[in-house]
């Protein structure tokens, strides 16, 4: 099964553990396809007590992996939420085992466009099945089963990653006790699929990307999937960040350079931001999980009305949101507390204040550290975790 | 743990049975939801409308939500709770006749405290100063404050009558926050604030 692996799946798999599942029966995806076997990779870190009731789970978001607290086996860069897990940290080793698997669809390990279809023995590629939120979740409920652990104490996780822990409080309700969606909706908008579509458009134009067969071709579609890249990274952005990290400065030049070279700081800054997301990232995958964001909607899943997908629910909710995040704004969390509201839920919601964009979530917050720390604090004491402080 | 909290709200707490469901509208800080999680084994939530107080409320394990008493009591369930309490709040509400029956909607039982505007500190400074009253539980001038609906004990009597509303229980505090016993007359004279226990008639 590992023949079929790109360099990067290698040097992931290496430094993470893996389950391969669906072998006698197979995933059962949204679009009606039986998929088996599949291959998750995960990370852990700490351990399982003997309870077996400290588990938290961490939804990873788009462009982000399983390796959440510690040096990236492909990038060399550190973990991408290092400042919410690990020793010291809100979610400290010490007190929960924490997972984190690589989405189905994604390219760090797990099941993708890039695997090799067992019926075959060809490459995927555009033959892989559409996946959705609901499928990664299944997957990741799958894993769980595997690892004999029955039930999560948190699920937690930031953009597409809080739209997993909206999808497993509405599927698994009996398998979280405590669930935290940050900056996060309970659908995607027009606005953020028409990012998505640019993206997506961006990667199939260029010549190189074949159809989505640009391994067999011994190409690489990397100017499209850098320019889906930069389109993206805006979206992260606030306004306001971006004016006050660049303004209108110039690079490595002292007056405009009359050309199309990147006179100003932020396309230089774009451009890097493209360039090397190529290096670690696979842009067949890049239309999958985009695809899966645009699919995802909790309403409409549920008979058109949200609470419905909490009717009953006895999990302990916190939702996060920042004042600055256009991409999912505050707006659209208060929705779904409203709609937690019409269920009764136990539910708490912080919007924080911040002017760093959707990509607060993943930066250094001590407001959302605080409300976290409070929140599992409250939901380790309900659920009898010692230790926890 | 912090076993003190302020004399109006052990009042609120007290009117509260053990290990049951609340719903604190304008928590504050929480000191009440707090007490009411650790003492009384209450399945508390509460609302907030300054952003800074959620927030506060949230880091010290509570749940807390950022919402305000006109606008968001309408989308719980009838019944989700067995109170759902308003202390200090009713005031500055926009609709306090509204907000009161989708409390009792809500909950089962509301529990409302709230200024007496017909104390006699309230009434000397109105009829022999000439000015708008300020006093300890009516702090603000008459251009700052947020209470818009203020009412005297014998008012709100008279809503809950209109509105078909049993009161269980009344307790009226003096200004040392101290409770008084008095005939009506005496106590819309004498109360600084009063603390109701409502239900559904």
């Amino acid at each position: 099964m590992f023949d079929d692996l790109t360099d990067a799946e290698r040097k992931a798999l290496a430094q993470c553990r893996h389950a391969v599942l669906g072998t006698e029966r197979p995933l059962r995806l949204d679009c009606g396809v039986d998929l088996g076997p599949y291959r998750v990779a995960y990370q852990t870190y700490g351990t399982l007590n003997a309870a077996r009731s400290n588990a938290v789970l961490v939804c990873h978001p788009l462009t982000c992996d399983q390796f959440v607290a510690e040096r990236h086996p492909v990038t060399g860069k550190e973990g991408w939420w290092e400042s919410l897990v690990g020793p010291g940290k809100v979610l400290d080793p010490a007190h929960y085992f924490i997972i984190c698997v690589n989405v189905l669809g994604h390219c760090m390990g797990s099941t993708g466009p890039q695997a090799r279809n067992p019926a075959t023995g060809q490459t995927w590629n555009l033959g892989f099945p559409v996946v959705t939120i609901a499928d990664m979740v299944r997957a990741q409920a799958a894993l769980l089963d595997h690892l004999g652990i029955p039930d999560l104490f948190c699920v937690i996780g930031g953009s597409m990653g809080g739209m997993q822990v909206l999808e497993w409080a509405a599927t698994f309700p009996d398998r979280v006790f405590s669930a935290v969606p940050i900056a996060c909706a309970a659908h995607h908008s027009a606005q953020n699929i028409a990012f998505h579509e640019v993206g997506r458009q961006a990667i199939m134009a260029d010549p190189d990307w074949k159809g989505g067969d640009y391994r067999a071709h011994d190409t690489l579609p990397a100017r499209g999937l850098s320019v889906a890249r930069m389109t993206a990274h805006i979206t992260y952005l606030s306004e306001q960040a971006l004016q006050r990290k660049f303004g209108r400065s110039l690079q490595n030049r002292d007056v405009l350079g009359f050309s199309f070279d990147a006179d100003f700081q932020v396309e230089s800054y774009l451009r890097h931001q493209g360039s090397t997301f190529v290096a670690r990232f696979d842009a067949n995958s890049y239309l999958y999980i985009t695809r899966a964001m645009d699919y995802f909607d909790l309403a409409g899943a549920h008979g058109g009305v949200l609470a419905n997908a909490f009717k009953g629910t006895a999990t302990r909710f916190c939702l996060v949101s920042f004042t600055s995040d256009w991409l999912f704004p505050t707006r659209e969390s208060r929705e779904i507390v409203h709609a937690l509201n019409a269920a009764a839920a136990n539910v708490s919601f912080v919007e924080v204040a911040s002017d760093k964009g959707h990509d607060a979530f993943l930066l250094d917050e001590p407001e959302m550290f605080r409300t976290l720390q409070g929140f599992l604090k409250g939901a380790a004491a309900v659920r009898g975790l010692v230790g926890v402080s | 743990m912090n076993a003190a909290i302020r004399v109006d709200l052990q009042l609120i707490a007290d009117m509260v049975e053990p290990a049951t469901r609340a719903l604190d509208v304008g928590c504050g800080d929480g000191a009440l939801l707090a007490y009411l999680v650790d003492f009384k084994r209450v399945d508390a939530r509460g609302m907030e409308l300054s952003q800074a107080g959620v927030n506060a409320c949230v880091a010290n394990g509570l749940s807390v939500i950022q919402g305000d008493a006109d606008a968001d009591l309408r989308d719980y369930p009838d019944d989700a709770f067995d109170y759902v309490i308003l202390s200090q709040t009713l005031q500055a509400t926009r609709e306090p006749r509204e907000v009161l029956s989708q409390m009792l909607r809500v909950g089962k039982r509301a529990i409302v405290s709230f200024p007496n505007f017909a104390h006699w500190q309230v009434r000397l400074r109105l009829v022999f100063g000439g000015r708008m009253p300020e006093t300890a539980s009516l702090p603000y001038k008459w251009y700052d404050t947020p209470n818009i609906h203020l009412c005297s004990i014998d008012d709100f009597r008279a809503l809950c009558r209109d509105m078909g509303v049993k009161v269980e229980r009344a307790i009226v505090l003096n200004s040392k926050s101290r409770p008084i016993h008095m005939p009506p007359l005496l106590a819309n004279l004498f109360g600084e604030q009063a603390v109701f226990l409502l239900r559904r008639a």
